[in-house]
């Protein structure tokens, strides 16, 4: 799956989206962010981090794969 | 309108004249511009970065409850994506509504809400460096 990236998450992994594979079926997106966290142990130390499922806020118990539109979520800071 | 743009595209007098409405009495507000410091430390310049899709998605969410809660009429939210100087303009909100109690609340609220759910990353730039905001605890 190819997961957007922005802001910091884009120094951390080093480009600007993440081709990621996952063999796992009912994947929900709080183990893809898990297994993303364990792989990149600095986003852990962001002061918050999570997933956009298809342009909304994950909530965690969201089923995704390859056809979903999947972002990394620093903390925002608009305004 | 809802939308992201260029801050020297953004045009404050078309984003109020949006908002005009024969029924409301009240057109509040707000303007977010860059400011040259930071606890101390000259900004020079900001940079912002969205999810474009999301964002824009995100800002109707807070059109839609704004015009719900506070009985808005019209609501216009445009945020500046790329580099903005000290002075430029990061955000304009305005909000129509009958009385003006509502509208000043509904821009609070509106800028409140948006620098919580809206996916936009600033970067400011010192004479020393730059950083994300926000990005560490």
């Amino acid at each position: 799956m190819k997961i957007l990236l922005f802001g910091i998450t884009k120094e951390i992994i080093g480009s600007s989206t993440l081709d990621f594979t996952i063999d796992q079926t009912d994947l929900t997106s709080e183990t893809l962010l898990d297994i993303l966290k364990e792989k990149y142990p600095e986003l852990s130390k962001l002061r918050s981090i999570a997933l956009a499922v298809n342009g909304e806020h994950a909530n965690g118990s969201e089923i995704v794969s390859d056809k979903d539109e999947i972002a990394l979520i620093p903390p925002m800071s608009g305004g | 309108m809802i939308a992201l743009q260029q801050t020297k595209e953004i045009n404050t007098a078309s984003i109020i004249d949006s908002v005009k409405s024969d029924y409301c009495g009240a057109i509040d507000v707000f303007i977010g511009t860059v400011r040259d410091n930071l606890v101390g430390k000259k900004v020079t310049k900001l940079f912002f970065e969205a999810y474009e899709t999301m964002a824009v998605s995100e800002l109707q969410k807070i059109a839609d409850t704004v015009k719900e809660k506070f009985k808005a009429d019209k609501v216009s939210i445009v945020h500046a994506v790329g580099d903005c100087e000290v002075g430029e303009i990061a955000v304009v909100i305005a909000v129509s509504t009958p009385h003006r109690k509502a509208s000043f609340e509904a821009c609070e609220y509106a800028i409140d809400t948006l620098k919580e759910t809206v996916p936009i990353w600033k970067r400011e730039y010192f004479e020393d460096g730059s950083h994300w905001v926000f990005s560490h605890p």
